[in-house]
């Protein structure tokens, strides 16, 4: 089966499939920020105090002007950045949670971020591998991981062998093959075309519907953003902080009729209005807080 | 037709083997018009008679030579690794090691290796000592620099996984350091010969470990100059032969996805 008949059969198939729960404010607190804020070593304050609850099911964009610690707060969340002050709740606990009775959390990073030496199954078999999981265990999983992500004849390539898409993909396989229940994307897609882009979005939104994940995902896109997610934080700079929610209420999964629909520019309207007045906002207000790496 | 500068196998192996064999042809040709006497220049046909008359005797010099130089090399690699993962595993001891295996690397090995002669007894021990003191530093500090160099967005999915110490040294860091370290192990191979040469030299012994230091040392003092270059290109062709074969185990072992070793495309 090729990749395009693969996307379709993924979104055919999360078509078919009832929506993850009845409303999303009625499902459980996956994680809460709670007055989290991060000042680095040097002195850069890039995060005010941050209160922010995600909810099982839901996707969630955090949107807004470069330095205004959209990555820092994801880092937060995947507990790579320990907060200056505040604290983070994992399913209502500390992080030992996560990893505990089937709760996941998988990051996929800005780059593919791929062993180059390894080949795709390999890669893909790492958290697994970490995780000690015997071999015959592992093979199955990260073949139904490839195949869903559409590379299941890649498995015995190098990285090096593919396109910038199909790393991308072989990241996010690698991120699903551990069944996640959170997963945390930070500008997975910046670095492609917009083609290759769209069609992972397409992808992606049909996955986590299907598999009821809560995502939170980090972009610089308006379209994307409008595109994949259940509600967007608008985020401001100097310091990082949230400045506004925008609630996408459309149904799931999503295609190119959303994509094209005038709710869609509408939406994408009103999302461009709120980063606009969120870089007003940011100007002027305390030293410059470069965004943390 | 290709051009034959586009032929791979010329560009790689014809084309030295051309410049090498002009370089001879105009050194006889040379030697040959002006007739320069062999006891103050050879040429290359004398010698290869040398060579070919001597062999035996120069053999066995570069079988001590080459004892000490694989010696040295093994005591490099082995040592020079451990300290570079001691080094990575705490600042401390890196801060408090490091400084004495940089006085290790500028002191010129001639200074230190009468002293070295005189403390150690056995001489091949004396001389192995001698050249891993020149070989280590490669080892020690491109080992250091790979173990460090490890892709921090890969660490970080590695500590997101809770993954070990252990697990994050055999899957990432000694994966990410290979590079460095067969780079380091080019330069060590080579400078364990210099080291086993230089050694022997200072330490001049003759008798059955005589190594090819001291043949061309008797040679010069015997005016036999073919016999002196003979051996000469013994210790230049094992000098190439260790380079190839760390060019070729660097191929191994990253030819299929490090940079420094993948075919170009044209």
């Amino acid at each position: 089966m090729g990749p395009a008949s693969q996307r379709a059969a993924l979104v055919q198939a999360a078509a078919a499939k009832p929506p993850p729960g009845p409303e999303p404010h009625l499902q459980p607190p996956v994680v809460e920020v709670l007055s989290a804020e991060k000042s680095f070593a040097n002195g850069t304050r890039a995060l005010a105090p941050i209160d922010l609850t995600v909810r099982a099911g839901e996707f969630l964009t955090l949107i807004g002007p470069s330095g205004c610690g959209k990555s820092t707060l994801l880092k937060l969340i995947a507990n790579l950045y320990e907060p200056t002050d505040g604290r983070i709740n994992w399913w209502r606990g500390d992080f030992r949670k996560v990893g505990q009775d089937g709760r996941r959390l998988a990051f996929v990073f800005q780059d593919p971020t791929l062993m180059p030496w390894a080949r795709v199954a390999t890669n893909v078999r790492l958290p697994l591998d970490l995780e000690r999981v015997p071999k015959p265990q592992a093979t199955p999983r990260v073949a139904a991981a490839l195949e869903q992500v559409g590379l299941g004849h890649a498995a015995r390539s190098f990285p090096r062998q593919l396109s910038g898409g199909m790393r991308m993909r072989v990241s996010i396989a690698r991120a699903l093959v551990t069944e996640p229940n959170l997963l945390l994307m930070d500008e997975p897609f910046g670095a492609l075309d917009e083609f290759t882009r769209n069609k992972l979005d397409d992808d992606l939104v049909a996955l986590s519907w299907e598999r009821k994940l809560t995502t939170i995902f980090v972009t610089h896109s308006i379209y994307e953003a409008v595109f994949l997610s259940t509600r967007i934080v608008v985020m401001a700079a100097n310091p990082g902080r949230v400045f506004r929610e925008v609630v996408i209420d459309e149904p799931m999964p999503r295609g190119d009729d959303f994509r094209t629909s005038s709710r869609f520019a509408d939406l994408c309207r009103e999302l461009s209005a709120a980063l606009t007045d969120a870089s007003i906002a940011s100007q002027g207000k305390g030293a410059k807080t470069p965004c943390a790496r | 037709m290709r051009p034959l500068i586009r032929n791979e196998w010329f560009v790689r192996v014809a084309a030295p083997l051309l410049v090498g064999a002009l370089v001879l042809a105009v050194w006889q040709l040379a030697c040959q018009t002006y007739e320069v006497p062999a006891y103050l220049f050879p040429t290359p046909t004398d010698i290869a008679a040398k060579l070919a008359s001597d062999l035996p005797g120069l053999l066995g010099a570069l079988w001590s030579t080459l004892k000490v130089t694989f010696m040295a090399f093994a005591i490099a690699v082995i040592a020079g690794t451990a300290l570079a993962f001691l080094f990575t595993q705490s600042r401390i001891i890196e801060f408090s090691l490091l400084p004495y295996a940089v006085i290790l690397q500028v002191t010129p090995i001639a200074a230190v290796a009468p002293l070295i002669i005189i403390l150690v007894k056995d001489t091949t021990a004396a001389l192995t000592i001698c050249a891993a003191v020149i070989a280590i530093f490669p080892i020690i500090s491109n080992t250091t620099i790979g173990l460090k160099s490890v892709d921090p967005s890969l660490a970080n999915y590695f500590r997101m996984n809770k993954a070990g110490r252990l697990q994050t040294l055999v899957r990432l860091r000694i994966p990410s350091a290979l590079p460095f370290f067969l780079a380091g192990l080019r330069i060590s191979s080579g400078l364990a010969l210099i080291g086993a040469v230089v050694a022997e030299f200072v330490a001049g012994t003759g008798g059955r470990s005589a190594g090819l230091a001291y043949e061309i040392l008797q040679s010069s003092f015997q005016l036999d100059i073919p016999r002196m270059f003979a051996a000469l290109f013994l210790i230049t062709a094992t000098g190439v032969i260790l380079f190839l074969a760390m060019a070729g185990l660097s191929n191994l072992l990253l030819g299929h996805w490090h940079e420094s070793a993948l075919k170009v495309e044209q």
